[in-house]
């Protein structure tokens, strides 16, 4: 168990290529849920993974973090194949923020929270623990939630406590599963708020969404998946395209440009009301 | 056990080491085998549950992992499979093996004699020393298998040794005791509810709380009706029982549920 030294975190300067997907091929129960999909995910930089349900966004997300290996192709983290990795030091290297977090046992949030400090036990003083807890509440505007225990929150709670965990986790390559799933209007643009800071600051920040106007609004780069496949990567304003969108989501839509800053904003096309 | 498949439900009777160990007590007790003079009943049990556990482990793994709710599916498929085979050995046994076989399952401390304390306390003290280690990691399991894993526990690794802890220890109390049911539930709830949910303390509290209530337990069984002793099995769910009911309402209406 305690055989190999544990390999302190490694930090890259924004730009620099933290994990990346290279021809992956997975199928799941006989089905192909990815299909050759090459997907680089740089440091300081937020990737938004947008598409229809069933489009592959969860699928490879979980083989970026790990939790499915590729029937082909492989996974790279600071070129090395995930697999080579123990879960420990894999722990330090990315967090990952699945779609729903129960917990079976009444912890308090704050324990919950300090349980995403559990990778560094040999890495960082108590100090710095606490430090990593405190700024993720804070991220996460939990403070108050601290001690309530965790199945006694709603669902919203529930889902800005995970984040937090993750957060303290510091990881450079965040994955996060619909962090905005759960919340309202203003939890949403923090929640997104925060991944942008953790990438400005150099992290590299992964997520699923299904808000495209929110996606065009933070995301330095968007992945749109169609059935399995990349079917456009770059920046929002190249990739949110109304002709290839009512294409994909199989439902006619609009994208405007925001009046006073210009960020693309897509609407499905309505009647209006009689 | 509770930690193991984060589940307020499990017990180690759900693993089966307990119908494991008694379909193996029962077995040598009916065919009247005597290979080991007045130990064989307690071998028997220890094997019986070690052998169990695993064969419920290996047939849940499937592709290097197990799933949670597999496991305790087919434990409680062996369960049943392990209460259907004591039933045939009961009804091709004798009335005398009946009897010494009814009150092996009841539970007891009466057969418990200090060379068999001795035979136990191996298992017992490295089950406590070792087990304490785990607690931090057992923590993490709460947040599921996922979670956990992303946060560097190796979790296929931890279960099975965890497991086989549970299978020993337990397998090792079993072989002494009987069934004595309803102690492995109810103790940690009851400490849980008291003092939170960390494994930090609970599972040497755990551990100690067991003892505690065993002991008391066991000797209210042999004053309450004496010189009779009653079946300290029987006792402690009869009276285990309803301060559970209690308590567990009180904590629901107190925290807001289990999850």
């Amino acid at each position: 168990m305690m055989g190999r030294r544990p390999e302190p975190p490694i930090r890259r300067p924004p730009g620099a290529l933290i994990a990346e997907a290279q021809a992956v091929h997975l199928a799941r129960g006989g089905r192909t849920v990815l299909d050759c999909v090459d997907l680089p995910v740089r440091a300081g930089s937020l990737l938004a993974l947008l598409g229809p349900n069933g489009a592959g966004k969860s699928t490879l997300l979980a083989a970026l973090s790990g939790d499915l290996s590729p029937n082909s192709g492989r996974v790279l983290l600071h070129g090395r194949p995930l697999h080579d990795y123990r879960a420990q030091d894999l722990a330090l290297q990315r967090a990952m923020l699945p779609q729903s977090s129960p917990v079976s046992f009444p912890f308090s949030a704050v324990e919950v929270v300090r349980m995403g400090r559990a990778p560094w036990a040999r890495h960082a003083t108590l100090d710095e623990d606490e430090r990593a807890v405190t700024e993720a509440l804070t991220a996460t505007d939990t403070h108050h939630l601290a001690d309530r225990p965790y199945p006694a929150l709603s669902g919203g709670e529930r889902a800005r406590i995970a984040l937090a965990r993750v957060l303290a986790q510091q990881t450079q390559l965040l994955l996060l599963d619909e962090p905005t799933a759960a919340l309202d209007l203003r939890h949403q643009e923090l929640v997104l708020r925060t991944a942008r800071t953790r990438a400005s600051a150099g992290d590299a920040v992964v997520m699923v969404l299904h808000d495209l106007s929110l996606a065009a609004a933070y995301a330095d780069v968007i992945a749109l998946l169609h059935q399995g496949r990349i079917l456009a990567q770059g920046r929002p304003e190249e990739v949110l395209e109304a002709s290839t969108l009512s294409a994909v989501y199989g439902c006619p839509v609009d994208v405007f440009s925001h009046p006073t800053h210009g960020t693309p904003m897509v609407v499905p096309v309505r009647e209006r009301k009689v | 056990m509770q930690g193991v498949f984060g589940n307020p439900l499990a017990d180690p009777g759900v693993i089966g080491v307990s119908s494991g160990g008694a379909v193996g007590a029962v077995a040598v007790i009916v065919s009247g085998v005597r290979v080991f003079g007045q130990w064989t009943a307690s071998v028997a049990a220890f094997v019986g549950g070690l052998v169990t556990v695993f064969a419920v482990y290996l047939m849940s793994r499937s592709g290097g992992r197990t799933e949670v709710l597999t496991l305790v599916l087919t434990g409680i498929a062996v369960n049943a499979l392990g209460g259907a085979l004591i039933g045939i050995l009961l009804f091709l046994a004798d009335p005398v093996a009946v009897n010494e076989v009814a009150f092996w399952q009841l539970g007891s401390l009466s057969q418990a004699t200090w060379p068999q304390v001795v035979a136990v306390l191996p298992f017992a003290v490295v089950g406590l020393v070792v087990a304490p280690r785990f607690a931090g990691r057992l923590d993490l399991l709460a947040l599921g298998e996922g979670p956990a894993r992303h946060l560097g526990v190796d979790v296929e690794r931890l279960r099975l040794a965890l497991i086989t802890l549970v299978a020993v220890l337990t397998a090792a109390a079993v072989a002494v005791s009987g069934i004595i049911g309803f102690v492995g539930l109810a103790v940690p709830h009851l400490l849980r509810m008291a003092a939170g949910p960390g494994h930090r303390f609970l599972v040497p509290g755990s551990a100690l709380g067991g003892g505690v209530v065993l002991v008391g337990a066991d000797l209210a069984a042999r004053t309450v009706a004496a010189p009779a002793e009653l079946p300290l099995g029987v006792l402690t769910a009869l009276l285990g029982s309803p301060v559970f009911f209690w308590l567990l309402r009180r904590s629901r209406l107190a925290r807001g549920g289990w999850a």
